[in-house]
């Protein structure tokens, strides 16, 4: 086996532990608070978590050695980096706050987002030159693992927000709350649809003619719409025959369109079979099972991991984000959509510190900030990279 | 100014909320805070008078009371936030990529919508007036919020004492009350919370344990931070601050560094690029599918001169070496708070020589000629009494409604008409273009070959001074250490009250009270004392 693979060997067995921890804080909700501490399950549910990010770090390492530069340097590396991160700064807060319920969140969580960069190419790429300077991995590092505590945060908003928005009745926040619970199944969804295509090997290739040259474009999905005025080439194919509108004209835009309506359509599939068989809203139906937590706990967990993660990601996505720029290309700031982003997702975080120290946002309406925070990492993270590439654009 | 005496003695400035020394509310002034209205004392700057609440009367005042407000504060940075957002909506003109003039690029890319976005002068956003103010509002607010808060809060930390009012005591979050309490209890306490670093004072039996009181300054420090690299990039406005140009040099040539005076010149001996080997074991599986190599590294070669005197106009400057080393991405060269950046390749886009090789009538070689297009020569000797001459050189060649023309000065496609004379008078023309001889004459006897052409890159730098960047750094520096001493540090502060036959306890922090509840428990540990209740909770 050569390194690569070890590797990725140890990535996918980090995937399962994660899944099998989860199994075991599934089962330490529900208990006594005081019970739970010690109870077995929460035991092994730790030490799960703990080794399978042993394993994670393994396949950091190992695919450093094999590459020869810190695997960081396009969206698969970067978002399984993150993913090990979010984990790390799960295990950090566990041992301060004793929280089980919060790796029964976590841990999903991290699963999806490392399935979800799975899905992108996963072959060690060679480093352009702008990219091999060590303050890139400073830089990419450090805000990966700012961005990954804070989105702790996000976990535990989550969980404030399920033991605490009132379900009896329907409102705007059991609405906002389902649309967050839909998001989590569509982004399942993709994976799912993904790798079952990939599995298949599905492939259909299209020919578009644009500005008088003409391409092939490839579909590893069955085409519910076609790129912008194109041709379906491969005989047999599935198609709709739907196509993308005129302004998408991007090389990938219309797979992408495509990729984006199968999650989505998936996702509702998947959704609506768990509330059919829930007969009620999702959060509802966990709402239940965290009755004895201890909310003002959490709550303080919502602004710890922003206290702790905001430095983090001041110092890794600002400062030494602008140190590199100003050493490869002779500005440290240049307003370019990726550091914008960045630059929003500080504003957000100031505000949100601000709204809470200053204006007494606690409880509900700091969990609700930590959700729309996650929103603005999750934007920088996927659309910016894949739609409104800049400099800094991976894959 | 008024003042407000407390039954302690201590003097209080106007609109003090709770007596700095002894902390016992200051009965008219209780609405300042709300505390009259709750159980619990509103701690916030430990109830010092601060101007923002005290004076509202002029226009001054209700200025400073505006930015001094943490709302107005949070719909600055919401506000700034948001049009930072929507200028990523499109790219930003100096973005677009398009040689479209931006009054047509936006709508005939992104239709309507885009539209809008360039005549709301979006295509701009970060450099337009009111984006510029909104940040700068944001500077306002923090020089006068900080200011607002700062003094009043360390004059109140400076003066307090470890004796405090009853009420003050009794009114805090965390609170217990025990009977019995024996010296040894409160022996083994001060014990066990100098054992977690509290410092702790005494007077007449009443204590007062503190720690990390520094941690209060953060937020002060972390603004002064932003201010000064606010204040670094107004400075960077100035040439004396920050100058930036571009330039090109050809392989082997050299040229005057913009923005220097003319005082540097520049060579570029040599231009290096390379790419990623397709065999690299390490990278085959993602180097099978790119249609085109990756490159590996750009690289210029350079030598730095400076002048050496006083330059004579129209005569050569005298050159004196002042530094060589090889431009990279992400490794400019750097000479006298100059730095070049690599920003630009035109890679091997214009001739440096085309050689030809000319036979005569009867076959025989007569020379070659090397055309170099950036050097003036224009007429070559040949043997035996050949010579050539270029008549017309056209560096870019294009045809025109006027006839052949050049769309630019560099040589990146050059046409040349060349005459080729016998010794006997005997006279043809040939035109080049595009690796390719046609003969103009009629009647042909000689033989014109292309031997070799040899391209050149030329390498683009960007030429940048900007003194700076060490002020923004500064900024950072102090920004980081505000942030980190504010957040990961929490000023925590219990106080032991005696009084008749029982003993007051309570405890207060500016921030996560789940740990000071914790350090709390283990400092009673083995001492008599109850542990503090959350008052928050009950009421
Ligand atoms: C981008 C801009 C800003 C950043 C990054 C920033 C950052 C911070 C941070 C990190 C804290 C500490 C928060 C905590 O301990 O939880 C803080 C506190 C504070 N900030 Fe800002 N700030 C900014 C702008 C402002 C503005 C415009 C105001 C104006 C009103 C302001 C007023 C305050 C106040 C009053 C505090 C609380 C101090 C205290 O109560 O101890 N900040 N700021």
């Amino acid at each position: 086996m050569d390194l690569y693979t070890i590797s990725s060997n140890f990535l996918f067995a980090a995937f399962i532990l994660y899944l099998i921890g989860t199994l075991f804080f599934g089962a330490t909700i529900g208990q006594k608070r005081q019970q739970n501490i010690k109870s077995k399950s929460s035991k092994i549910a730790i030490s799960i978590t703990i080794l399978g990010f042993t394993a994670h770090l393994s396949y950091f390492i190992i695919r450093w050695f094999a590459s020869g530069h810190a695997p960081v340097s396009n969206m698969f590396e970067f978002i399984a980096f993150f993913g090990m991160m979010l984990i790390l700064g799960f295990i950090i807060i566990y041992f301060i706050y004793r929280e089980t319920v919060l790796g029964l969140f976590a841990l999903p969580i991290a699963i999806l987002i490392i399935g979800y960069g799975s899905m992108f190419p996963r072959e060690i790429s060679p480093l352009v030159p702008s990219l091999q300077s060590y303050w890139l991995k400073i830089h990419v590092t450090t805000a990966a693992t700012g961005e990954a505590i804070l989105s702790i945060s996000f976990v535990a908003g989550l969980v404030y927000l399920i033991a605490k928005v009132d379900q009896t009745v329907r409102s705007k926040h059991t609405t906002w709350l389902e649309i967050v619970m839909f998001f989590i199944f569509a982004t399942a969804a993709f994976i799912i649809v993904t790798t079952t295509f990939e599995a298949m090997n599905y492939q259909s290739v299209f020919t578009q003619e644009l500005n008088e040259s003409v391409r092939d474009i490839e579909y590893h999905l069955p085409a519910l719409i076609e790129p912008n005025s194109s041709e379906l080439k491969t005989e047999g194919a599935f198609s709709t025959g739907l196509e993308a509108p005129e302004w998408m004209r991007g090389d990938e835009a219309g797979s992408k369109l495509n990729t984006l309506i199968w999650s989505l359509l998936a996702g509702f599939v998947l959704y609506g079979l768990t509330r059919l068989i829930l007969r009620k809203r999702v959060a509802a139906a966990i709402q239940p099972k965290l009755s004895r937590i201890n909310l003002d706990k959490i709550d303080e967990i919502i602004y710890r991991s922003v206290a702790i993660g905001f430095p983090v990601f001041t110092l890794g996505a600002l400062i030494f984000a602008s140190i590199w720029a100003q050493e490869a290309w002779g500005r440290f700031w240049g307003w370019d959509p990726k550091e914008v982003w960045a630059l929003v997702t500080w504003l957000f975080y100031a505000a949100f510190l601000h709204l809470r120290l200053g204006a007494g946002w606690h409880g509900e309406k700091s969990a609700w900030l930590a959700v729309i925070g996650f929103t603005i990492i999750m934007i920088n993270l996927i659309v910016v990279n894949l739609i409104l590439a800049g400099l800094h654009s991976y894959a | 100014m008024k003042k407000v005496k407390c039954e302690c003695g201590h003097i209080n400035h106007e609109g003090t909320v709770l007596c700095e020394a002894c902390g016992k509310p200051i009965e008219e002034n209780q609405h300042i805070d709300n505390n009259d209205k709750n159980k619990l004392l509103n701690m916030r700057y430990d109830g010092s008078a601060r101007r923002s609440q005290t004076k509202k009367r002029t226009i001054v005042d209700k200025t400073w009371a505006f930015f001094s407000s943490v709302k107005v504060g949070v719909w600055l940075i919401a506000l700034t936030l948001i049009a930072a957002a929507l200028g990523t909506l499109y790219p930003q003109e100096q973005f677009k990529q398009s040689r479209l003039p931006s009054s047509q690029f936006y709508e005939q890319e992104y239709g309507i919508t885009g539209k809008i976005f360039y005549q709301l002068g979006f295509h701009n956003l970060y450099s337009s007036w009111w984006f510029i103010t909104l940040v700068a509002l944001i500077g306002i607010s923090l020089v006068i919020c900080s200011i607002d808060r700062v003094i009043p809060l360390h004059r109140a930390l400076k003066n307090q004492k470890p004796k405090r009012h009853e009420i003050f005591v009794k009114r805090q979050r965390f609170f217990s009350e025990t009977e019995g309490v024996s010296d040894k209890d409160r022996e083994m306490l001060i014990q066990n919370l100098k054992n977690r670093r509290y410092k702790v004072r005494e007077e007449d039996g009443h204590i007062l344990a503190e720690k990390n009181r520094f941690s209060r300054w953060g937020p002060y420090v972390n603004h002064i931070g932003l201010i000064i690299i606010l204040v670094a990039s107004i400075l960077r406005m100035f040439d004396f601050m920050h100058t930036e140009d571009y330039v090109w040099v050809r392989e082997g040539e050299t040229k005057v560094v913009p923005t220097t005076d003319q005082q540097y010149y520049i060579k570029n001996e040599k231009f290096i690029y390379e790419v990623y080997d397709r065999n690299d074991e390490r990278f085959q599986e993602a180097l099978k599918n790119e249609e085109f190599d990756v490159p590996s590294n750009f690289q210029t070669n350079a030598v730095v001169y400076k002048v050496k005197e006083e330059v004579i106009p129209g005569q050569e400057p005298e050159l004196e070496e002042v530094t060589r080393g090889e431009i990279r991405l992400n490794h400019p060269l750097k000479f006298d708070g100059y730095s070049a950046y690599q920003s630009g390749t035109q890679l091997r886009s214009e001739y440096e020589t085309i050689s030809f090789s000319i036979k005569n009538s009867d076959g025989q070689d007569v020379g070659d000629f090397n055309f170099k297009p950036n050097v003036d020569k224009r007429k070559y000797e040949l043997k035996d009494g050949y010579n050539v001459v270029v008549t017309d050189y056209y560096p870019q060649f294009e045809i025109t409604e006027e006839g052949p023309s050049s769309s630019s000065k560099f040589p990146r496609n050059p046409g040349i008409i060349f005459e080729v004379n016998g010794p006997n008078g005997h006279s043809e023309r040939y035109f080049y273009l595009n690796e390719d001889i046609v003969a103009l004459s009629e009647d042909q006897q000689f033989n014109v070959n292309l031997e070799d052409t040899k391209l050149i890159t030329a390498s683009g730098l960007t030429i940048k001074k900007d003194f700076s960047l060490p002020v923004f750094l500064v900024g950072a520096i102090i920004f980081m250490i505000g942030v980190a001493q504010g957040l990961y540090w929490h000023h925590r502060r219990v106080w032991l009250h005696p009084t008749g036959n029982k003993v007051l306890f309570a405890g207060h922090t500016n921030k996560n009270w789940y740990g000071l509840k914790n350090e709390i428990e283990q400092a009673l540990e083995g001492t008599n004392i109850n542990m503090v209740n959350d008052q928050q909770e009950k009421f």
